[in-house]
């Protein structure tokens, strides 16, 4: 029982993470980055080539990859979506759906698509034992990076000068631009940090399950999705719960209904939520502008 | 008296919607010039055109002797000319004092504690609230957060858009004085209202805008007394 809230929590905190790109980018940009989950899958195969083909120790793999994820983000979202920021918000959704596709082939261009085994990052070192329960030091690890993610992300919008204006920028672009602040760095910097995190989400995800291929990114990525929206699309105490819920509900489900059906449940329960409170459980209230 | 704001000629389009057909106007330094005119008649184009929201097709808009065309909309503020919006848009889910903030947003970090100071003392009212999430508070505190928030850059010359819009009779008296004071203290104003009687009786000079043209223009007591103003804007 507790093995799995464990595990659930362990997962979730992954959903969590990646949750949080979706939902800082719907927030400010108003949009659905569905390529958002292949960054993650990106990150994935940097770190590993990193580590298997230059030898790179863990440390140095997660920060190169990290870059690269940070960078990628930026650069998807001035080619892509810049270009579309006064088109419908359809095309908008079409054409991450169509990045998401172009990043999923070139991965599979570049590492084919025989699943590569990403190594063990915390090889040698031995699992906490909490009564019966056994904790992997890669749950520790997750659950921790989460918290962390968590308080520094809300630390940062809520004190930092460039945190507020992205919460300017997020209720009301033309005021924003009228006091200043250059909209389109806030986008940038706000697709910057979504895509590093999702960087870091790759790399716990891996490690907790080490099978790496050009798909990795999709299935996580669109549960992610399904956590933020759950959680309240554009807040990110939202994205984080619904992230952990949507973990422990499939471990759940997984171990005592069905593995087959654990995903049909985790998306029956977001149904759910969404006819009940269609805001998500802590989205804000969409109040009409008079 | 120098000229601070010149606009000249200018044509703003929405699509194929010719809105601004030809407007031209200046503000003096010290003084409050009003743009007076019904809904529609192209009063908060013209700001958001002078602010950088929108594009101009052509014409010439000039602050302090420089051409703004062309400079990035986040840009104009830097250059002392600030916008007040219609419909106030303060920014709801934010505190007072992060309101302010972002009204400062361009200003080095050393020189924000003083401007915050100086609002206060301007509208006590914020300062009692300056925790409170923006939203909550009343129509005219949010006009007042939006009137200090442009104050916050330091501009020049601050562009008010219907800053009565919405409020009682009392607050509108008081947001006018507000205005005045503002002036005193050397800012220069430019002033869309549709209150109009209030808007002549504390500007100096004054346009009539219809359908996107000028055609009315003088001293604001001159057009406040006059027979065609007053059977259109002052109610007879």
């Amino acid at each position: 029982m507790l093995d799995y809230l464990i595990s659930g929590i362990s997962l979730g905190s992954v959903y969590a993470i990646i949750a949080l790109g979706y939902t800082m980018v719907y927030g400010i940009a108003k949009m659905l980055n569905f390529a958002h989950g292949d960054v993650i899958m990106v990150g994935g195969y940097v770190s590993f080539c990193s580590m298997s083909y230059l030898g790179w120790g863990p440390l140095p793999a997660i920060l190169f990859s990290i870059l690269v994820c940070t960078l990628l983000g930026i650069t998807i979202e001035r080619m892509a979506y810049k270009p579309l920021r006064s088109a419908t918000s359809l095309a908008v959704l079409i054409t991450a759906i169509g990045v998401s596709y172009l990043l999923q082939n070139l991965a599979l261009i570049i590492w084919s698509s025989s699943p590569k085994v990403y190594p063990d990052l915390f090889g040698g070192v031995e699992p906490v034992m909490i009564g019966e329960t056994r904790l992997s030091f890669a749950t520790i690890v997750t659950i921790l990076a989460n918290i962390i993610i968590m308080v520094g992300l809300t630390l940062f919008t809520n004190y930092t000068k460039i945190g507020k204006a992205m919460r300017a920028v997020s209720e009301d672009k033309g005021a924003a631009t009228l006091m200043g602040i250059n909209v389109n760095k806030t986008i940038s910097v706000t697709f910057a940090i979504g895509s590093g995190l999702a960087a870091i989400a790759g790399v716990l995800l891996l490690a907790s399950y080490p099978t790496l291929q050009p798909t990795t990114g999709s299935m996580p990525g669109i549960k992610a999705f399904t956590a933020a929206v759950f959680g309240g699309i554009g807040s990110i105490p939202g994205a984080m719960l619904g992230g952990i819920l949507l973990g422990v509900i499939e471990i759940f489900a997984k171990a005592y209904i069905s593995t087959q059906l654990s995903d049909a449940i985790v998306f029956g329960v977001l149904i759910i939520v969404l006819i009940v409170k269609p805001t998500g459980l802590l989205g804000k209230k969409v109040s009409e502008k008079v | 008296m120098a000229t601070m704001l010149k606009v000249n000629d200018l044509h703003v389009y929405y699509g194929s919607i010719h809105a601004i057909k030809g407007v031209s106007f200046e503000v003096n330094e010290g003084e409050i010039v009003t743009l007076i005119g019904a809904n529609g008649a192209g009063k908060s184009t013209t700001l958001n055109t002078i602010a950088g929201l929108l594009k101009p097709r052509t014409g010439e808009i000039e602050f302090e002797g420089s051409s703004v065309l062309g400079v990035p909309a986040h840009k104009v503020v830097n250059k002392g000319l600030a916008l007040c919006p219609e419909g106030r848009r303060i920014f709801q889910h934010l505190t007072v004092e992060e309101n302010l903030e972002m009204g400062a947003y361009t200003r080095p970090a050393d020189e924000v504690a003083e401007s915050k100071e100086k609002v206060y003392e301007l509208f006590p009212r914020m300062k009692e609230r300056y925790k409170q999430t923006a939203g909550t508070l009343s129509g005219g505190e949010q006009q007042m957060l939006a009137m200090g928030r442009a104050l916050m850059s330091k501009p020049r010359l601050l562009m008010l858009d219907e800053p009565s819009m919405g409020l009682a009779p009392i607050l509108v008296d008081q947001i006018f004085e507000i205005i005045e004071s503002m002036n005193k203290a050397g800012t220069t104003i430019l002033l869309v209202e549709q209150n109009a009687r209030m808007a002549l009786s504390v500007a100096s000079r004054a346009y009539v805008l219809e359908t996107g043209l000028i055609t009315m223009s003088g001293d604001a007591d001159k057009l406040l007394n006059d027979d065609k103003v007053k059977k259109a804007y002052l109610g007879g």
